[in-house]
């Protein structure tokens, strides 16, 4: 118990909880995004790998960092492209093609790694970005910029979303299509929108891993971060706020497994507190289903003319 | 653009369909193979005889295929009845620890009762455990509407972290010199060697008869008849008077206990133990595998030896050309999108405008 109070007490333990949290607030902001416009995208983890990827080799090639993260933002909206064409366009199911997006991506991203280093064993790695220490505030200050840029991306998308008509448009096409056309709003033009830019999101969120947090490429880096984001949203009911909430608390359990594995308690296998933050999210996801308001068009493709 | 439902699709149409969506990734995955400064004839030549060229090759493609097959098939039942099972991967998992629970040497004092009682029990406790960790997850969606996809999904990674405490503790193998693996499965509840010398085993047959009664079920009887219309439309299907938990839980059943069953069959096929590296995403491949071959039954025998030939072939290409493996991947992710289209535009016209 003092062991626990210990941790808790530490600056450092919250420094790490808001470093957890911030690709997953990316990730989960962008999975957001598609789905109020009513498209599921599991293309997330494997945007995540090429965003990480393509931002890495961004910076390694000798471009700037914010380069990277543009780069990795495109990478992103490319694929978020691709799902797009694929379950707007073409009205595919969202759940294979967005699990074929994940696979292209993470191949791809593989693939370019070893053709562009066939023999190195470490990763080579690079100068990542820099904490905000001219901040002056405490844990945040600790922090990089693109922890600073998730945060506000919260308030702005909550705000866009529910405040302006581009995110009325943007919830009518996930709640009802044929209504939003009806206004004149082009149901495929706002969806694709919403995807490209909800993926660019998820290419930045898998950006920071290689820019601001391990400072190389790893296989299996992402490690099924983006699947947690695909859960936090379903907990955070679609609201960008809660979403936050979703990722810290998450963060915060996964921070918390670390540290008691550290602290050596044997009494328990360290499996079982790797195991937490994915039980916490099953948890999740059946406590809120009862009254969880799913966009009504969620995975529903649409057709005009179609009913 | 938009699409319009075509009155009349040619039968040849749907075989040229899938044949067109593979030549197309060639030549997209073609490119790649340039960017490695290969050629890419000889690559997918090697490709293609690292995979089917001599007997050795294609014994180990068809290896490869046995567990990809009933992963294919476990997601292929699944997806019918519109339950997205992801976690084949867990669900194979449980069925290789069930089978080593209970056909397992554990130091020597496994249970001693005849292989012909012990292997059927061994197979019936992989496809159970299997089921039971499907199960959860599409009842919580048949009852709470909880998304099957993300909760299967997660069960995967808490799946693989019990096997890793389990392979640690308590079905450590005690003469593994501390590697993370399991007791050892007794000698006699092996599957026996299809071709002498080779690593092909009789798991060959059942994944394979397996598949046809699935095929068989699903074409044939009225539960497959639930499952069907379960899939096509739950609500009407409920109206109809197809009952619907039930259904819920005979896919569980056969989905869950598939992939289990793979679990266990690699086990005493191949491994004879198991490890956490035992399947390299076979239940993820799985996914892939059911939607190139349409979700059919027999489809999926055909999809899983083509991709274990793409992984297989690549395997051997990479040491001969210096290709990275992971073209196998990109192969079967771009065909997997590419059947996909094709298999749309069978259906629909593209009309620009």
């Amino acid at each position: 118990m003092t062991e626990l109070l210990d941790i808790l007490a530490n600056p450092a333990f919250w420094i790490a909880t808001l470093r957890v949290a911030t690709p997953l607030i990316l990730g989960t902001l962008g999975v957001l995004l598609c789905e109020r416009a009513g498209v599921l995208n599991l293309g997330i983890e494997g945007i995540m790998v090429a965003g990480a990827f393509t931002g890495w080799l961004t910076v390694y090639a000798g471009y700037g960092l914010w380069t990277g993260v543009l780069v990795a933002a495109l990478t992103g909206a490319v694929f978020g492209l691709l799902h797009a064409w694929l379950t707007v366009g073409l009205a595919l199911s969202q759940h294979v093609s967005g699990l074929g997006i994940t696979l292209l991506a993470t191949a791809l991203s593989y693939y370019g790694y070893r053709v562009s280093f066939p023999k190195v064993n470490t990763p080579p790695t690079i100068e990542p970005l820099a904490p905000m220490e001219w901040l002056g505030v405490p844990i945040l200050s600790a922090q990089t910029p693109l922890t600073l840029l998730a945060l506000l991306l919260v308030p702005l998308l909550a705000w866009v979303l529910m405040r302006t008509p581009l995110g009325l448009a943007v919830r009518m096409v996930g709640e009802n299509p044929q209504a939003a056309e009806g206004q004149g709003i082009s149901v495929a033009a706002t969806r694709t929108g919403a995807i490209a830019l909800g993926s660019a999101l998820m290419g930045v969120a898998g950006s920071f891993l290689t820019l601001s947090a391990f400072n190389a490429f790893f296989f299996n880096m992402i490690n099924g971060r983006g699947w947690i984001c695909v859960a936090l949203v379903v907990f955070a009911s679609w609201r960008p706020g809660k979403a936050l909430l979703g990722a810290l608390l998450f963060a915060f359990f996964d921070a918390l497994q670390l540290r008691l594995q550290q602290a050596g308690d044997a009494w328990l296998p360290y499996q079982v507190y790797l195991m937490l933050p994915y039980l916490l999210s099953i948890l999740a996801l059946v406590l809120v289903a009862r009254k969880a308001a799913y966009p009504q068009a969620l995975m529903k493709p649409y057709r005009k003319g179609e009913r | 653009m938009r699409l319009e439902k075509r009155n009349h699709t040619s039968p040849a149409a749907y075989v040229l369909a899938p044949v067109g969506a593979v030549v197309f990734t060639l030549l997209i995955s073609g490119l790649l193979v340039l960017w490695a400064g290969a050629p890419v004839g000889r690559t997918y030549a090697l490709l293609l005889q690292g995979a089917f060229g001599s007997v050795f090759a294609l014994t180990e493609t068809l290896t490869r295929a046995t567990p990809l097959i009933l992963t294919g098939l476990a997601a292929a039942v699944a997806f019918r009845a519109r339950l997205f099972n992801i976690g084949a991967e867990g669900q194979l998992y449980a069925g290789a620890l069930a089978a080593v629970a209970v056909g397992g040497m554990h130091g020597g004092t496994g249970l001693e009762w005849s292989p012909y009682v012990l292997f059927p029990l061994m197979m019936l406790a992989a496809a159970l455990a299997g089921a039971a960790l499907l199960l959860g997850p599409a009842l919580m969606k048949a009852r709470l509407g909880v998304d099957e996809v993300v909760t299967t999904l997660l069960l995967n990674f808490i799946m693989l972290l019990l096997v890793s405490a389990l392979l640690d503790g308590p079905m450590k193998d005690p003469l593994s010199m501390g590697w993370p693996q399991s007791v050892a499965l007794q000698g006699d509840l092996e599957l026996a060697k299809l071709v002498p010398q080779t690593r092909l085993h009789t798991g060959l047959l059942w994944a394979v008869s397996l598949a046809v009664m699935l095929w068989a079920l699903l074409a044939r009887t009225v539960p497959g008849f639930d499952i069907r219309a379960a899939g096509a439309n739950a609500r009407a299907a409920a109206f109809a008077g197809v009952p619907i938990t039930r259904t819920v839980v005979l896919v569980a059943l056969l989905s869950g206990g598939l992939a289990g069953l793979a679990g266990a069959i690699e086990v005493a096929g191949r491994t004879s133990y198991v490890t956490l590296d035992m399947s390299p995403g076979y239940g993820y491949s799985g996914i892939v595998i059911a939607m190139l071959a349409g979700l059919h039954p027999l489809g999926v025998i055909a999809a899983g030896t083509f991709v274990a030939g793409v992984l297989v072939g690549a395997d051997s290409m990479s040491r001969a050309v210096g290709v990275p493996t992971y073209i196998a991947d990109v192969i079967v992710a771009t065909s997997l999108i590419a059947v996909l289209v094709a298999g749309l535009l069978t259906q629909y016209r593209v009309r620009w405008k």
